[in-house]
């Protein structure tokens, strides 16, 4: 038997289990449109905007259910200030401590990208218009602001492995896969809001083709990390096992599938979607919840 | 700079009366269960159960017994906080609440921890938990403040079978070293010591003697640091994030998104 059955179930719940999706949605939001802006020959400017735009409220409520989630919320600022001293408290070894000053520095970045976003299109408002990705001091901090996304969307499985519980300590592959599922979670919720507040359909479609990629390198990553589990996979052969198997074909196959299987680029559908980000919600789920109760 | 202190808790003639318990809950001023309402186990002696936020101190009852009940033996076995020398929990406590004593102990520092529960799930022997009182995470302190002035802990004054020992670990070791050489001695095969050496954690400051695996009493026999998994999973999620990032400028650069 696994050492890692011998240790104490940390509590972390329903909040927790919000904050992984929230915070993969928020990175990945902004890692997308940050990706999509520096890379498409003519970006759709309604679809950069609105990954910046969901990016700031979503890390906004990361920060909410992570201090709700403290025994002692009112303390939540000695994650990043010793309570005694008041110098900086950081541990670069705790994934814990990089996270909380990752999401303090992400959550300034997609301020400033949030304001940006809301000053294009007014002239009125010059000294933001130099905060626009197509500004230079603009580019230089969403290209910062996706790299921190990106490591918001995965530490979290890296936080899960660096413990010693069950399921969690026994691989090292849930921060790809948080990471991987963040990115796909988000380019569903870009495809679904840019659908309603009319992005063009190409914009539309090249994000599809980005899903769709992130949804196999998903597959791959949760396959790489059941194989690694070895004999711990076993305490998945109950209900948690069948969460799993949905999960798998609900949340990945079943996209997969509607995506391939529609032909015409200008037919958004909203089924794969909202399958995707369903999927992603009910991983982090079967990882947090199935731990909690070994 | 005083010596390194610790336990060496003698399983062989420990009795299961618990007056460590009770004495490391009153000195601690530790609350009761359920506001005191008695629960019960249901199939053994042991109602404390584990260890917790608010029983930093608990006596295992382990029954090995025939199913006819003929043939059988009770071990016993007073567990606490076995204060790593290499401690996980405090590797990653984020606020930095949980720190090394001038006796080499671990202590939480309740007053800076915020109760984000990392410590619970770093610990490998499932040692911490919150105590609902303080909303923070809690556990043995060894009693740091009894050290302070020259005082043994309240648990180990109080075993009345010197299952608890308590002093320099240097010194410890070598009463378990003669403590198993009798044992031994005397035909008890299974014996062995547990945390005693630099393997495990390098050493335990709270190290036993027990007379089965270590399993067998509720403990890890190869506990480790969290930290083991953090430079492969840092590596697969880096490796992730290239590829996401190399999947999206494909995605996006040629046939890319175009205003129609």
């Amino acid at each position: 038997m696994s050492s890692t059955f011998f240790t104490a179930s940390p509590h972390w719940r329903w909040l927790i289990t919000a904050y992984f999706f929230l915070g993969g949605l928020a990175g990945g939001s902004y890692f997308v449109a940050t990706i999509m802006h520096l890379f498409a020959k003519n970006p759709d400017r309604r679809m950069v905007r609105l990954g910046y735009l969901v990016a700031f409220p979503l890390v906004c409520l990361c920060g909410f259910v992570l201090t709700m989630d403290l025994g002692r919320p009112e303390r939540f600022w000695h994650m990043l200030v010793q309570s005694e001293t008041f110098r900086p408290m950081i541990k670069t070894y705790s994934p814990m401590s990089s996270g909380a000053w990752v999401i303090l520095l992400f959550s300034g970045c997609a301020f400033l990208s949030f304001l940006a976003a809301l000053a294009e299109g007014r002239p009125d408002w010059p000294i933001l218009r130099r905060l626009d990705p197509t500004a230079r001091a603009g580019r230089l901090l969403t290209v910062i602001g996706a790299l921190l996304g990106l490591y918001l969307a995965g530490y979290t499985g890296v936080l899960l492995s660096v413990t010693n519980r069950p399921i969690w300590a026994d691989t090292s592959f849930l921060g790809l896969t948080f990471l991987v599922s963040g990115a796909s979670t988000s380019a569903a919720l870009l495809i679904l809001l840019g659908s309603w507040v009319g992005a063009s359909p190409r914009s539309v479609h090249s994000l599809e083709r980005f899903d769709r990629s992130a949804l196999i390198l998903e597959a791959l990553a949760l396959a790489a990390l059941i194989t690694s589990l070895g004999q711990v996979a076993a305490v998945w052969l109950n209900g948690w096992g069948l969460l799993l198997a949905a999960m798998v074909l609900g949340g990945i196959a079943l996209p997969l599938v509607l995506a391939w299987r529609r032909p015409a680029p200008d037919r958004p559908g909203w089924i794969g979607p909202v399958l995707v980000l369903f999927g992603g919600l009910l991983l982090r789920v079967i990882i947090v919840f199935s731990s909690d109760g070994l | 700079m005083p010596e390194p202190m610790g336990f060496f808790t003698d399983t062989t003639v420990c009795i299961g009366c618990k007056a460590c318990e009770v004495a490391c809950k009153e000195w601690n001023q530790l609350p009761a269960r359920n506001g005191g309402i008695g629960t019960l186990s249901g199939d053994s002696y042991d109602n404390t159960l584990r260890l917790d936020g608010i029983h930093w101190r608990h006596v295992k009852f382990i029954e090995q017994f025939n199913p006819d009940r003929r043939d059988g033996r009770w071990l016993m076995m007073s567990d606490v906080c076995k204060h790593c020398v290499q401690a996980g929990c405090i590797e990653v406590c984020p606020t930095g609440a949980i720190i090394r004593t001038e006796f080499d102990t671990v202590v939480i520092q309740s007053d800076a921890c915020n109760g984000c529960r990392n410590c619970i799930a770093a610990c490998p022997f499932g040692v911490i938990d919150v105590n609902p009182a303080s909303g923070t995470a809690q556990k043995c302190t060894l009693c740091y403040d009894r050290m302070k002035v020259g005082l043994e802990p309240a648990c180990a004054k109080a075993c009345p079978t010197q299952s608890i020992n308590f002093g320099p670990i240097a010194d410890l070791k070598k009463l378990a070293q003669a403590r198993l050489g009798q044992l031994e001695k005397a035909g008890e095969t299974r014996a062995q010591l547990y945390g005693a050496d630099e393997k495990m954690l390098g050493g335990l400051n709270s190290f036993y003697l027990l007379v089965d695996k270590p399993e067998v009493y509720g403990l890890p026999p190869d506990p480790k640091l969290p930290s083991r998994n953090l430079k492969p999973s840092a590596l697969w999620s880096t490796l992730g994030a290239v590829a996401l990032a190399i999947l999206g400028v494909f995605s996006f650069r040629d046939r890319g998104a175009r205003d129609v």
